[in-house]
């Protein structure tokens, strides 16, 4: 009806209710801050955890002196054997040219040594890195008490994944993901709670007001629409601080970095300014929250 | 006796003529203390009438004003402004039905950090009112008022009887055909009580229906206009032309101030 109005009478009260309208912007701001640091920082660990994962692959070393047919028998096992995506078979020599490859310098290392002492290998690749385990156990079965391996198979040297590893990627993923998500629940009722508290004050410095619209018969959304206005003022405030907060240690810590460390560089976190409207509709959905849960309670007209 | 002009010049509805402004039947109201405000109150108001409501503290005068704004409902019967039962109209109309009535009380509930013109805008701010039409009729109504000289005035610069005509001012502002005053000249000394009330009255002679609830002995003895008397909720006389006490022996004393004051029968429609 008459936003120019509202708008006036928003500022207004903000102006007068200035101490709890700081700290309620405080708090989304700290909100919007934790959010705005953490999605990223989540989104890159669980970036990297997961292409570390994409690499789980199951290494079936073969003893030396397998035979032909042991080693059609064994490609034959591992093609019907469940979760298998792929089997590649790896020669002796391919084995030293890729570690050659990897490591400048061991040729003369292995000169010495004379012969090659690398396995051949099926290297297998699964189709879900989580259930890696249970190809491993179809081909070994390990003795709890000593220790010792048995293979299905005559010919298997040795069975190996890079499970472990990735697991503790995950879990360290997963539990910095469950503290933030519970960080941010908690900042995130303290941003409603004491935005509800700033628009109480409000309404009680301005219930003669109140009084005065109700009297004259000022429509419900008319004495309510100050209100919410002033609430989101106060969150959108918030959530823009947190913004340039964020722009400055972006601009000046985290890029310069990110070239040299890969984490940070990781291709798919969320883009800036996506996160940027994700922080400003978070923070403006929760100042509204908070000021529609205060004029429910204390403004029935 | 001569009805003046002005009276006659404004058409009116036929057919609201004949419906009671006003109505309470058979009107109870227990607060949820189980105090009792109202005990079976029915009477009617007419269009343009000048009513008292008197009595003592806690008579159910302020719960009259209360039921008619709507702030509270009757825990029995019937009320009814200008032949619409308003018990029947939805909380969100409740608003629309309040720009019908005026309402002045004691303390004026004036805004203390805007001007006298702020605080009669502010009433038709509220209720979207255009704004070419607040700058018109602002100062015509604070001139009615008699305060054309104090437009830029704060609240605590004014005498509490400039105060209340503000106050006045806001209520009447939208020219609504209901004025309530609750206790107008409570704060006040008599001088400008009559003053006050001098104003008041003519608000009623351009049409709209007054009802002030008041304990202001010599101001009912003035105006001798229609008085109910309430007492513990009941209404115990509703008199046509009478004084705040029936047994009161000032007659002539207040017929004498009334000629003084120029609040006279010679101007009076009735």
């Amino acid at each position: 009806m008459r936003p120019g109005f509202f708008l006036k009478e928003a500022f207004r009260a903000l102006r007068r209710n200035a101490a709890p309208s700081l700290a309620a912007m405080l708090t989304v701001l700290l909100t919007a801050l934790v959010l705005g640091v953490f999605i990223p920082v989540v989104q890159a660990t669980t970036g990297t955890a997961n292409k570390v994962r994409s690499r789980v692959v199951v290494n079936i070393y073969l003893a030396d002196n397998i035979t032909q047919p042991q080693l059609t028998a064994l490609r034959n096992r591992l093609n019907t054997t469940a979760n298998v995506k792929t089997v590649n078979y790896i020669s002796k020599q391919q084995a030293l040219n890729e570690l050659q490859a990897q490591r400048k310098g061991t040729s003369e290392a292995i000169q010495l040594l004379g012969s090659n002492p690398l396995p051949a290998t099926y290297r297998v690749v699964p189709k879900d890195p989580g259930q890696v385990q249970g190809i491993v156990d179809s081909l070994v079965k390990v003795d709890p008490t000593s220790g010792k391996k048995t293979f299905a198979m005559p010919g298997i040297g040795d069975v190996r994944n890079r499970e472990q590893d990735t697991n503790k990627i995950l879990s360290a993923t997963s539990l910095v993901k469950t503290l933030t998500a519970s960080l941010a629940a908690l900042l995130v009722l303290a941003s409603i709670a004491l935005i509800a508290n700033t628009i109480r004050l409000s309404i009680f410095a301005r219930r003669r007001e109140v009084e005065v619209m109700k009297l004259v018969g000022a429509t419900n959304w008319f004495i309510r629409w100050p209100f919410v206005i002033e609430g989101v003022v106060v969150g959108f405030m918030g959530g823009v601080l947190a913004i340039l907060l964020l722009w400055i240690i972006k601009d000046t810590l985290v890029d310069p970095l990110s070239d040299r460390f890969a984490l940070i560089a990781a291709p798919n976190t969320i883009q800036f300014p996506a996160l940027i409207a994700v922080l400003l509709a978070s923070c403006v959905a929760v100042s509204a929250l908070g000021s529609g849960l205060t004029l429910r309670r204390f403004l029935r007209v | 006796m001569p009805v003046p002009a002005r009276l006659v010049d404004r058409p009116r509805p036929r057919q609201g003529r004949n419906v009671p402004v006003v109505e309470f039947d058979d009107v109870t109201k227990v607060y949820d203390g189980g105090s009792v405000g109202l005990e079976r109150v029915s009477m009617r108001i007419g269009r343009g009438d000048f009513v008292f409501l008197v009595g003592p503290t806690g008579c159910g005068k302020s719960t009259c004003m209360r039921l008619l704004m709507k702030e509270i409902e009757p825990s029995e019967g019937r009320i009814s402004i200008a032949g619409r039962v308003i018990g029947d109209v939805p909380r969100k109309r409740v608003p629309y039905l309040r720009r019908n009535i005026g309402v002045v009380f004691q303390d004026y509930k004036l805004l203390p950090n805007r001007t006298v013109y702020a605080n009669v805008a502010y009433a038709l701010e509220v209720i979207g009112e255009p704004r070419e039409s607040i700058r018109r009729k602002v100062p015509d109504i604070l001139r009615l008022v008699g305060l054309s000289t104090k437009l830029h005035a704060y609240p605590d610069e004014l005498s509490g009887g400039e105060q209340q005509r503000v106050s006045i001012a806001r209520a009447f502002v939208n020219h609504p055909p209901l004025l309530l005053c609750d206790e107008p000249t409570g704060n006040l000394d008599p001088e400008t009580s009559i003053g006050i009330m001098q104003l008041i009255y003519r608000i009623n002679r351009t049409g709209t229906t007054v009802l002030v609830a008041t304990h202001d002995r010599e101001m009912v003895d003035k105006m001798r206009r229609r008085v109910i008397e309430l007492a513990e909720g009941r209404i115990i006389r509703d008199q046509v032309s009478g004084l705040y006490r029936p047994d009161e022996s000032t007659k002539e004393f207040a017929i004498r101030l009334r000629g003084e004051l120029g609040i006279g029968d010679e101007g009076n429609p009735n």
